[in-house]
């Protein structure tokens, strides 16, 4: 057993890591199902997305060849439209309130048309957005990822000069580092980064993190309003025995690896377990499976009913061959000169309601063991508590608290996405960036 | 099993489903393979004196994904030699004694043209014939097809020349591109005519090409209005047929129904509002000869179900049910009930209620799904929320009289009634 690096050809990490949610492959099959819409008033789809974007409209949009149409009804809701057509969870979203659900037959495929119309929008570089003239008022924006661009797009569609300060050398946050390659590559998310700054006043720099080489005071003095969409960082740590062996890793900077190195440049181990069932998780145990892990071991110490992740990532992770264990909690991971041999996990049982409402686990003082050369912690991540701490930022338990006008306690300091709901969807954080957007142009009196 | 066989003006055929003249009953090959397909017999398509066609043909109106809901074309009558045709209509009769062979004409406007025409066609041993007066592109500008159909004069003196010569029955076909088909259409009985069959194509235009700008179909830069036919049609169809059905004189000689029949659901309906047979064209360019199956089984299901044994037990039965406005009974009320379990809270019955009728649904907003209830009192039933809703049987109308007896606008307005009750 070993964790190693290049276990397979080229052609097989390809066919691994190819699309998992294909794009139509032409007019007519996008025309088709188009068609099957209803065009329902008031929609379920749209009040199930939290960017409430118009779909029975961009749908009909699709059917009378109005592309360029249907792209801007996207966008104008959700500047992500293209990403979040690849990796939104659409079946608990838009798809999973269509109204032929209620009808026992399958819903209209929103995300693949979404993605057809905003996939003609990036390829022809179709700019949909006029800019406002410069009114020479100035933001300083956190984080390049769907908060912070989203933010920052409504921002200089209305003329507000914006400047991004993005910690890594990429833009697109967690779009680009932190989901799975089958649902985006790294040159799509480059190229939708790209397609949302060409709207122009929108200036990223990189390499510039908060805490480290810059500094919000500085930002307070030389802009007008800041917007804080700086995510959330550390993986959570299991506190249990044997975590700093070799063989022990983060979800996160795993999934960051595959996307920043490359398939073949990433070791994965003979027998994996993943820690965890949100979607990180899932991508994290789908792609050890696709770079060639022989066994994955999914261990989750609640139930089906209480996971995290939708019944659909689940069954990509079923799909890819990925054993699952229910009601076990990693207790103790085993080690031989330093290096990962097994995982001891306690199997629980469900209890009564924790405060989330979902059942909570309880151990039955039984353990097993797997043996494993590699364990991936993806038990949710931890936000920048200290940092928020030395930045006097009001926040629960690193978590920033914001009013209802998206504003942290600090004046003209505002925030959303991650860092403030903890980690939910991209969507979610494309909403909230729209949100502060507004909140600080009405802040700024330009609104 | 009802019978289903056919007789019309003594033409008899093993089902009331004939091609109509057009592209597939112009050679004997189309035709073979549609009568070994089992269609009850052919109109062949109009001879007369040799033409030549253009390219393209055909354009066509889709709708909402479904293709070709409304075709149209501005081909001629058949360019094939006439002695070539006869001789193949010769074969097709003596090959198939049990179907019905009409010959569609359509000769030069003179006694003599007519007479030759006739003669050859009769010397072949079909059936009928059947004149072509409905034509309304290429031919009309010769003095030929529509324009002899829209001018009775003109119409009753062709059928008066044809009437001398044949001794076959004569069947005309009527063109709809007139404000009523009554007027041609008595004027053909008067001076003879055995049969009527209707309607021909709409003159039309389907579109017009957003790229180059020309109408369609497209002929190297032009376009010219062409005969529209298919579904789009049926109801346009249904109405002139029903006139000529209600009217005294030419409800006197057997109709042969044609326009946008494509199922055995439309054929029945022709049947009810008077037609003796009826003739198909646009379902079988869009979908070949194979749709007859269903045509005949959905027919003989259908009447299986209702208890008629043979076509004549339900030919012209809805005829009497259209009536005047003037007779409608205005203490007739129905109002729509939305059934909670079916409803799929898509909120189309809303907004057509509340944008373009009367206001009379209520919406719950709910997360995701709104509530929509009929407001009983505000009802008009107008039906259009019943034709939208998605789901079957979800909406129902349901009758609530104002009064218990018959009242007509008439006798309302005689007793001084109220008006503005809604």
């Amino acid at each position: 057993m070993a964790i190693v690096d290049n276990r397979l050809s080229k052609e097989q990490y390809e066919q691994n890591f190819a699309n998992i949610r294909p794009p139509f492959e032409n007019k007519t099959a996008a025309v088709v199902e188009a068609n099957r819409c209803l065009f329902c008033y008031d929609a379920p789809c749209t009040k199930s997305c939290p960017t409430h974007i118009d779909v029975p409209k961009f749908i009909k949009q699709i059917t009378t060849d109005n592309i360029k149409g249907s792209a801007h009804t996207i966008f104008v809701s959700n500047i992500f439209g293209a990403g979040c057509s690849k990796v939104c969870p659409v079946e608990k979203l838009c798809e999973g309130a269509c109204v032929y659900n209620l009808l026992e037959e399958e819903p209209i495929q929103i995300a693949r048309l979404q993605q057809y119309a905003t996939a003609k929008a990036l390829e022809n570089n179709w700019q949909l957005f006029q800019r406002k003239p410069s009114l020479g008022t100035k933001v300083a924006i956190v984080g390049a990822g769907p908060a912070g661009l989203s933010c920052a797009h409504v921002l200089s569609r209305e003329g507000v000069d914006v400047t991004i300060f993005e910690k890594e050398a990429k833009g697109g946050g967690l779009m680009t580092y932190g989901i799975a390659a089958y649902k985006v590559t790294p040159q799509f998310c480059e190229d939708e980064v790209n397609y949302i700054t060409a709207i122009g006043g929108i200036e990223i720099k990189y390499n510039q993190e908060l805490g480290k080489n810059l500094s919000l005071a500085d930002l307070q003095k030389n802009y007008d309003a800041v917007y804080l969409g700086i995510g959330v960082g550390i993986a959570r740590n299991l506190d249990i025995p044997g975590e700093d062996l070799e063989g022990v890793v983060d979800a996160i900077g795993f999934i960051y690896d595959i996307r920043d190195k490359g398939y073949s440049s990433v070791p994965v181990g003979d027998k994996v377990a993943v820690i965890g069932m949100g979607m990180t998780a899932i991508d994290a145990a789908t792609q050890a499976k696709r770079l060639g892990a022989k066994e994955v071991t999914m261990v989750y110490r609640r139930t089906q009913e209480e996971m995290p992740c939708t019944e659909f990532e689940l069954n990509i992770a079923k799909l890819d061959g990925c054993e699952i264990i229910w009601l076990a909690a990693p207790k103790e991971v085993k080690g031989e000169t330093g290096k990962v041999k097994s995982l001891v996990c306690s199997v629980m049982k469900l209890g009564e309601p924790d405060a989330s409402g979902r059942r909570s686990p309880v151990d039955t003082g039984e353990t097993f063991s797997l043996e494993v050369d590699m364990v991936i912690k993806a038990a949710g991540q931890v936000p920048f508590e200290g940092l928020m701490e030395e930045l006097k930022i009001q926040n629960s338990k690193g978590k920033m608290v914001i009013d209802e006008n998206c504003s942290t306690n600090i004046k003209g300091v505002f925030a959303g996405g991650d860092a403030v709901n903890g980690g939910k969807e991209v969507v979610d954080a494309v909403e909230d960036g729209k949100s502060g957007a507004m909140a600080i142009l009405e802040y700024l009196g330009v609104a | 099993m009802a019978n289903i066989s056919s007789s019309f003006l003594g033409i008899k055929s093993p089902n009331p489903y004939w091609l109509a003249s057009a592209p597939p009953t112009d050679k004997i090959y189309n035709v073979k393979r549609a009568l070994d397909a089992g269609w009850g017999g052919v109109v062949w398509k109009t001879l007369g004196s040799q033409i030549k066609n253009v390219s393209s043909r055909y354009s066509a109106v889709d709708y909402n994904g479904t293709k070709v809901m409304g075709l149209n074309n501005i081909e001629l009558i058949s360019d094939r030699p006439l002695h070539l045709n006869l001789q193949e209509i010769r074969e097709i009769v003596k090959e198939y004694p049990d179907r019905a062979m009409i010959v569609s004409l359509m000769a030069d406007n003179n006694r003599e043209s007519w007479h030759e025409l006739i003669k050859q066609t009769e010397d072949t041993g079909a059936h009928g014939i059947e004149l072509n007066f409905g034509c309304p592109h290429g031919m009309t500008e010769r003095g030929m097809g529509a324009t002899v159909g829209q001018d009775p004069e003109i119409a009753c003196t062709v059928v008066e020349w044809v009437m001398e010569a044949a001794t076959i029955p004569v069947i005309t076909k009527l063109t709809p591109n007139v404000h009523s088909v009554v007027p041609t259409g008595r004027s053909v009985v008067k001076a003879g005519s055995n049969g009527l069959s209707l309607i021909n194509t709409i003159q039309s235009v389907t579109g017009v090409d957003l790229d180059t700008l020309v109408p369609n179909p497209y002929v190297a830069g032009k376009s010219v209005f062409g005969g529209y036919c298919g579904p789009a049609v049926k109801p346009i169809a249904l109405k002139m047929l029903t006139t000529i059905a209600q009217d005294d004189v030419t409800n006197k000689v057997p109709i042969s129904g044609i326009g946008g029949i494509s199922t055995w659901k439309d054929a029945v309906e022709f049947l009810l509002l008077g037609a003796s047979n009826v003739q198909v064209c646009t379902a079988v360019m869009k979908h070949g000869f194979r749709i007859i199956d269903d045509l005949c089984e959905g027919l003989n299901n259908w009447m299986d179900e209702k208890g008629f044994k043979t076509l004549n037990d339900f030919i012209g039965k809805s005829v009497p049910t259209l009536t005047h406005w003037e007779d409608l009974d205005i203490n007739y009320h129905h109002i729509a009930k939305i059934n909670q379990d079916k409803c799929i809270h898509c909120g189309l019955c809303y907004i057509a209620c509340e944008d373009a009728a009367h206001q009379s649904i209520n919406l719950e907003y709910g997360k995701p799904y709104n509530t929509y209830t009929v407001k009983v009192e505000e009802c008009v039933g107008c039906n259009l929320c019943k034709l939208l809703c998605p789901v079957d049987n979800c909406i129902t109308m349901e009758e609530h009289r104002v009064a218990p007896e018959y009242l007509n606008w008439t006798e309302f307005q005689k007793r001084g009634l109220p008006l503005n009750d809604h």
